[in-house]
């Protein structure tokens, strides 16, 4: 049983500003001419502020391809950089796409901490130094029954775990996004404990497969896709693949990652794609491919089982959801 | 206004406006407009539609009360059944996106489809009852579903005995007292979008408050009435 600390004021008596916002505009208009007329032109005015593809970004030089590619027909620039989950930049799917447009990325620090001997900032550049980038196509499965074929470009997380040479005691890798009330809108909304947090067992983070990624159809990753550097873990549920990474730390004990602490009876730590534990909500058994009509059926591991089922040996995957 | 006034030009144009949502959703699910999920997007939107014109509805007679303007009630069976339009459609998109497109036999539709030539009667007979298993299991498993699939259903009978017959048949006692089920569907409606997103309720929660509002002001009048005059029975449905 977890006792959380309460806030000064708790979160419940907060007012959400974006929420008496909507509830005025919803009033207003209701009270307009019986609604109908009004709301008409309303509905479709939200939905013309369309969501914007990201523009081209710098070419990233050198980058491999890899064997662990999947051999799947990636999907559209348009659709990876429009519909993204990243509450930092709000809650709804093109939200980010419009609203991290001008988040600043550069420089970057990473901090380094916990149980690890390399402790302190590292700059972006000292994490990438000698460092190969390569094409990585994974198949990327959100936990909201949706998925797509992503062409990563990225780097194995293990490369960046042993610049930081982690001591025995580290069980565990914690992440922590970036916390900017100035260039992040939807952190004023209470909707997540802020900032968001993720983490992985040591073997899962050591793992070939994991990556962390810094590109995207061999450019620099977009702002909506967590530039500039986010985790790519591809048996794993999306909400596992945390973006815009300000703080690294290797702990001991189970990190309680966000969305377990926002509804654990929903969202588990480990959040391994598996098709026969379902959300209590909805069906995990099947799939749409963003772009495709017939809904796919899910495969264990996302398709990695064969790469991946052994790190889960003995474990009860339907209790550790 | 005059009575001529609202029938032949007001009621004319709220009638087209109603179906703007409709003809945005089209042209913009035929030209690309929507998200990169346009299917998720149509079903949101008719979804949310629905509960828009569940809201305008149930909004008719406290607005009517408060201004006093009478021929608003003329648009009560309108917004009503526009409710019950965007519902089933809502319903429909379902059944087609989530249910549909994931059972076994939808890729031979698809196939045939696109071949040009019409589903044979053994596919579509084994797709039917694949596609009523689905959807009831997906009713009895799912609270939200369940929720959202008796909102339906309570606007089944409204939508049916909108009719000026329809009232006369049933006399305008039973008629009103049937006609209470609105609040029903005002109620779940709401509960239906809360139960589904995923960690911001402020949506669904604005629903709530505008329904929770409107189904108020009427327990509130109800009583002011009653107060006085106790052993007066009201029937109407306000």
């Amino acid at each position: 049983m977890l006792i959380k600390r309460a806030a000064d004021i708790r979160s419940s008596e907060i007012t959400d500003k974006k929420l008496y916002l909507n509830r005025r505009e919803f009033l207003g208009t209701s009270a307009a001419t019986v609604g109908a007329v009004a709301a008409g032109a309303l509905g479709a005015e939200a939905l013309l502020q369309a969501a914007t593809p990201a523009p081209h970004g710098r070419k990233l030089d050198n980058v491999k391809k890899s064997a662990l590619s999947v051999d799947e027909k990636p999907n559209k620039w348009e659709d990876i950089t429009t519909y993204n989950n990243y509450y930092e930049f709000g809650i709804d799917k093109d939200s980010p796409s419009m609203l991290a447009r001008n988040y600043k990325t550069e420089p970057w620090t990473v901090a380094i901490e916990g149980e690890c001997a390399k402790k302190g900032n590292m700059p972006l550049e000292d994490i990438l130094k000698g460092q190969t980038l390569e094409e990585r196509i994974y198949r990327h499965r959100c936990v909201e029954a949706w998925s797509m074929v992503i062409p990563w470009v990225g780097f194995p997380l293990a490369d960046l775990i042993k610049k930081c040479e982690p001591t025995s005691k580290a069980k565990y890798i914690e992440f922590t996004t970036a916390y900017d009330m100035k260039q992040m809108p939807g952190l004023r909304s209470p909707v997540l404990r802020w900032p968001y947090v993720e983490g992985l067992r040591m073997d899962e983070a050591m793992h070939p497969l994991t990556i962390m990624v810094v590109g995207l159809y061999g450019e620099v990753l977009p702002n909506q896709d967590g530039a500039p550097l986010r985790l790519a873990v591809p048996w794993k549920y999306g909400f596992k693949h945390v973006k815009s990474i300000a703080k690294i730390k290797f702990v001991e004990k189970q990190p309680l990652n966000t969305w377990q602490e926002s509804a654990p009876q929903e969202y588990g730590f480990y959040a391994n794609v598996n098709p026969s534990v379902d959300h209590p909500r909805w069906t995990q058994s099947t799939e749409r491919r963003i772009g495709e009509f017939l809904r796919r059926k899910t495969l264990m591991f996302n398709g990695y089982g064969d790469q991946v089922a052994s790190l889960y040996t003995g474990m009860d995957l339907r209790r550790n959801y | 206004m005059s009575d001529r006034g609202v029938r032949f030009v007001l009621k004319p144009i709220v009638f087209v406006a109603s179906l703007g949502p409709f003809f945005y959703l089209v042209w913009a699910a035929d030209t690309g407009n929507l998200s990169a999920n346009p299917l998720a997007d149509l079903t949101n939107e008719t979804g949310v539609w629905t509960l828009r014109f569940i809201c305008i509805t149930l909004a008719i007679t406290p607005l009517r009360k408060l201004t006093g303007w009478n021929p608003l009630v003329k648009f009560r069976r309108m917004s009503g059944l526009f409710a019950f339009f965007y519902g089933t459609l809502h319903l429909t998109t379902y059944a087609i996106v989530d249910r549909f497109a994931g059972l076994d036999q939808a890729a031979g539709w698809v196939e045939a489809l696109s071949l040009g030539h019409a589903p044979g009667g053994a596919l579509i007979a084994s797709t039917l009852r694949s596609l009523a298993k689905s959807i009831g299991e997906d009713i009895y498993k799912r609270p939200f579903i369940t929720v959202g699939f008796t909102a339906w259903l309570s606007m089944l009978p409204l939508a049916i005995t909108s009719t000026a017959g329809w009232i006369r048949r049933l006399g305008g006692k039973r008629w009103n007292r049937l006609h209470r089920l609105v609040y029903l569907t005002g109620i779940l409606g709401p509960l239906h979008y809360w139960w589904l997103v995923k960690a911001d309720v402020s949506r669904p929660l604005t629903y709530a408050a505008v329904v929770a509002a409107l189904l108020g002001v009427r327990l509130f009048w109800n009583r002011a009435r009653r107060a006085p005059a106790p052993a007066r029975a009201s029937a109407t449905p306000a």
